[in-house]
């Protein structure tokens, strides 16, 4: 197993390599430059500005420059907010990102969950026709789609959460985006528990269970959520990783200031340095992730944890 | 006791606690008893479970009877989709519901109907006084459950035991069955097991309580041949030492003559033929059993001889008609035999055959 | 007469075994699933609408009813009112004058073209590089699972973005205004499962005897690959591919929404809702519409995925 996960980290830093070498590729490729605003600029002020960050060297020299700051911890400057640096950006950004990619997550977990074992238990009755109506919902609503519908309902109609707020942080500010986040991810997690469920129900063990008598409680407790949630751990680390990185679409529509936002603000600005970090702080999250769930996948099946 | 009471004394429990050892030999000695006076265990009779499909309704087990009595043994012997294993599936009520149903019948399990009581009341049986062993020891266990947990899950439940007295009964249970340095294996998981080991602990499990009936589904179908004969011998020594009474469920004529007190034949949900072992090996009076007999290859056959086959497949389930459903493939067969079925009806002794003819007016002597 | 006695002699009703073929038995099973057939219906009445609808529709997408928003004080027109019928917009207009169910018609033909060429893409790349990877194994299998590790590493939606914004200049950023690049950069995203799906067909079914012994007559390897491995792995492709289609067709209307690809006049359901954002609480139905129609072609190609994965799971075989 120690093996195993060792091997998977230093497997990071290659595929982060690429994905930086990449990603650069695709923005050397991109035209126009920080420096375009609405104003066309001198030329001569260009050059400067060019030179100064430079930008004038050849693309791989740039792209040199870049991994050597990097690996010092040094993400450089903002193109486009010229007293700040690009590490000021992601500190003030990242935190909240992941609070709420995290809260979302949980919500997903903790919903979506119980949903799938009830809709399973209840299988072809109420309880299933309900979970999966949510499900349903949840699955056919883009996130976007859902936010408008919740600011619409709660903050405009009825006036309980705020849409957006200069007053970050108080604890009604977080609330519609997270469920906004959250929607598409439950019904995912809810549909995938529910199948899963099913699927155990079938198999021979549990009759196993049945027929030593078992109450049927401690049957599907004890031997068919456990086995059920097995494969259900297997998505949640994608989930997990959309959920941290692809929120910028609320973070942008409910204000939120996390880095999301600022992600797409720096690609549409061509602001490279902002892009590059985040790009890798992305990927490198993503990869994290899914360590972590196959780390844990493999530690909850008996059959991996000792073979 | 009061000791002024002039009614006959109840019977009351020691005031000393029997140890789990001396518990079970009181009921050993009690199944003796009553398998000396040739008491009845289990009676099923006229037992029907028919599956309720979109193709229509398939008529799996219909109107079967027999009995078992304490101690015994019964052979169940049948190919596959006879309806031997939902028969074993009907006795514990585990068949799957929907699509199936038991339709009618009664299984009397020391005079209680089982398809009357609560199903708290049965599942409580279950385990108990009722041990099930599957066919495939490889998907009957739950891999991320310890063996050790799986054993002893029925005994806290039934018998209550704290968890210290149920891992040493576990031990013992595990070195009864055959599996060395079990206080090592405990807490180890399914797949660390080889198959044959793994039908050692489903045996484990299903004698854990003690049960006054086992029901043992093709215990060995799935395992190597060289493993078969040991886990048979297991089985038997074990129902032999405590009296268990067996209900074999097999396709196998060898481990049915090998295992069986008594054998009952089964063919398209229904029994065709049903005596003592010996009877049914040495004068078997259906066809379909001398097709099964004749089909066992035998040391003094000529090399390169073609093996014998019954022709044909089993029917389907489903629209049965009126009319002895062996007798597409019946050599012997006759008008009346596609017009009418016959009845379970006796030959000798204690030997029932469902043929038209065999019976006594029949044309085959 | 015992040989063929499976049909009951004389009579009749004992009836013998039906054998079925393995796509027939599925397509049965997938017949009884209600959800999916109504699924299977959309699914081909959208495609319907894509081809013909836009030529059939009253309006043309990007024609504006001057008349109509004159006649209306300037404001969309809502759905259903007497305005809407007298001047041929029954599901309204935009503030306009564009008529929006044309508009939804145009969303359609985008929605399923999504749908038709991100499957192509996936196809196209995922199936030869999971074969090559499955079954080569080794170290080309190595390789391409790093490949895929890194594709995986890519927040989807970053990259569909970074990918759009760096070609759009080029011609083949403007081929179908934009739309080819959105589609590809969308496949280039999504390919990763069905690799993996083929790569997992092909290294169990590379072990079977089958294989040793169409090699041992001669087979040669890409035959092998092609005409046997292959087809086994077509069902679980297809399940693949019908349920990664709400993925796409999510993906695509979530940049139109943020305004990458599709660009007005031509409107994908997204971008309809991005335009009609602003008057949700007016004209509601601006916003209402497109949602609907996203959500109807998201669930029914889900439904028809999902039934055809029950239908061609071979444990269900035998089974009700």
């Amino acid at each position: 197993m120690a093996s195993f996960v060792t091997r998977r980290i230093l497997w990071i830093i290659p595929v982060l390599f690429v994905v930086s070498l990449i990603t650069f590729t695709l923005m050397s490729l991109t035209p126009g430059g920080p420096w375009a605003r609405e104003k066309e600029l001198p030329p001569q002020v260009v050059k400067q500005i060019q030179a100064k960050y430079g930008l004038d060297k050849p693309v791989h020299e740039q792209y040199i420059t870049w991994v050597t700051n990097f690996i010092q911890g040094d993400l450089g400057p903002s193109y486009r907010y010229t007293n700040r640096s690009v590490n000021d950006i992601i500190e003030d950004g990242l935190p909240t990102t992941i609070h709420l990619g995290l809260m979302a997550f949980s919500l997903a977990v903790l919903i979506g969950i119980p949903l799938g074992i009830f809709a399973a238990l209840g299988h072809n009755k109420l309880p299933d026709y309900l979970a999966t109506g949510i499900s349903v919902i949840g699955i056919s609503t883009p996130s976007f789609v859902l936010a408008i519908v919740l600011v619409v309902t709660f903050s405009v109609a009825l006036g309980w959460f705020p849409a957006t707020s200069n007053r970050w942080g108080d604890w009604n500010t977080w609330v519609l985006p997270t469920i906004a986040l959250a929607g598409y991810p439950i019904a995912q997690v809810a549909r995938y528990t529910r199948a899963a469920m099913l699927e155990v129900t079938r198999k021979d063990y549990v009759r196993t269970a049945h027929s030593k008598g078992i109450r049927s409680r401690a049957v599907v407790v004890r031997h068919m959520i456990r086995n059920a949630l097995i494969p259900v751990v297997t998505i949640l680390g994608p989930i997990l990783a959309f959920l941290v990185t692809g929120s910028f679409i609320i973070e942008n529509f409910f204000g939120v200031p996390g880095i999301g936002d600022a992600y797409v603000t720096a690609i549409g600005g061509r602001d490279y340095t902002v892009i590059m970090a985040t790009t890798m702080l992305y990927a490198f999250s993503v990869a994290f992730f899914n360590l972590a769930v196959d780390v844990g996948y493999a530690y909850i099946d008996p059959r991996i944890r000792y073979s | 006791m009061s000791a002024t009471s002039d009614q006959a004394p109840a019977v009351e429990p020691n005031v000393v606690e029997l140890t789990a050892d001396e518990l079970i030999a009181t009921e050993v000695r009690d199944r003796e008893a009553k398998r000396a006076r040739e008491e009845r265990l289990l009676e099923v009779r006229g037992l029907s479970t028919h599956f309720f499909t979109p193709d229509g309704v398939v008529r799996a087990v219909d109107d079967v009877s027999f009995e078992l009595g304490y101690g015994e043994t019964l052979g169940l012997v049948g190919e596959s989709g006879c309806g031997k294993t939902v028969t074993a599936l009907s006795v514990t009520r585990l068949v799957p519901d929907p699509p199936g149903k038991i339709v009618s019948g009664q299984v009397l399990f020391e005079g209680t109907d089982l398809l009357k009581v609560s199903s708290d009341a049965m599942r409580r049986l279950r385990g108990k006084d009722i041990g099930f062993i599957f066919q495939d020891p490889v998907t009957s266990l739950n891999p991320t459950l310890t063996i050790g947990y799986q054993i002893a899950e029925p005994i806290r439940q039934h018998l209550g035991f704290s968890q210290r007295a149920a891992r040493d009964r576990v031990v013992e249970l595990l070195s009864k069955v055959g599996i060395p340095r079990p206080k090592d294996r405990l807490s180890d998981y399914p797949h660390q097991f080889s198959g044959g080991m793994r039908q050692r602990v489903m045996i484990a499990i299903a004698l854990s309580c003690d049960p006054k009936l086992l029901l043992a589904d093709e215990p060995t179908t799935a395992l190597d041949v060289t493993i078969q004969a040991q886990i048979l011998e297991l089985i038997q020594r074990l129902s032999d030492e405590f009296k268990t009474a067996v209900l074999l469920i097999t396709h196998d004529l060898g481990i049915a003559a090998g295992m069986c007190d008594r054998i009952n034949v089964m063919y398209a949900g229904r029994i065709v033929e049903a005596g003592p072992v010996d009877m049914m090996f040495e004068r078997p009076r259906m066809p379909y059993s001398w097709g099964l007999l004749d089909s066992l290859p035998r040391l003094d056959d000529v090399r390169g001889a073609n093996l014998r086959t019954i022709e044909g497949l089993p029917p389907l389930l489903i629209n049965v008609p009126d009319a002895c459903r062996f007798n597409p493939r019946c050599d012997y067969a006759r008008d009346i035999c596609r017009e009418k079925e016959p009845e379970l009806t006796a030959r000798e002794d204690d030997h029932l055959a469902r043929c038209w003819a065999t019976q006594p007016e029949g044309w085959i002597a | 007469m015992a040989a063929d006695a499976r049909t009951l002699s004389g009579a009749d009703k004992v009836v013998a075994r039906r054998s079925a073929g393995v796509w027939r038995d599925a397509f049965g099973r997938l017949r009884k699933n209600r959800l999916a057939m109504v699924g299977l219906v959309i699914v081909i009445a959208l495609f319907a609408l894509a081809v013909i609808g836009p030529t059939l529709a009253p309006w043309q997408y990007q024609v504006q009813d001057q008349d109509a928003i004159i006649e209306n004080g300037f404001r969309p027109v809502k759905p259903f009112s007497d305005i809407a019928v007298q001047s041929g917009h029954f599901l309204g207009t935009d503030e306009l004058g564009r008529d929006l169910f044309s508009r939804l018609l145009d969303g359609a033909q985008i929605s399923m073209s999504v749908a038709i060429v991100v499957q192509l893409v996936v196809l196209t790349i995922g199936v030869p590089m999971g074969a090559f990877a499955g079954w080569f194994g080794g170290r080309i299998d190595n390789l391409l699972m790093r490949i895929t590790d890194i594709t995986y590493a890519f927040p989807d939606l970053l990259l569909i973005i970074l990918l759009s914004i760096a070609f759009r200049e080029t011609v083949f950023g403007r081929a179908f205004s934009g739309l080819l690049l959105v589609f590809v950069a969308i496949g280039l995203t999504s390919w990763v499962t069905v690799a993996r799906l083929v790569r997992g067909q092909l290294l169990s079914l590379k072990e079977m005897e089958f294989v040793e012994a169409a090699r041992a007559i001669g087979v040669r390897d890409r035959s092998i690959v092609t005409k046997h491995l292959l087809p086994n792995s077509v069902g679980p492709v297809i399940v693949a591919i019908t349920l990664g289609v709400p993925g796409a067709i999510l993906a695509e209307a979530t940049l139109a929404y943020i305004g990458i690809g599709v660009q007005a006049p031509r409107a994908s359901w997204g971008s309809l809702i991005n335009e009609g954002v602003r008057w949700i609480r007016s004209d509601t139905h601006l916003v209402l519409f497109p949602a609907i129609a996203i959500a109807t072609a998201l669930l029914a190609f889900t439904f028809l995925g999902d039934g055809l994965r029950d239908a061609l799971d071979p444990k269900l075989k035998g089974k009700q």
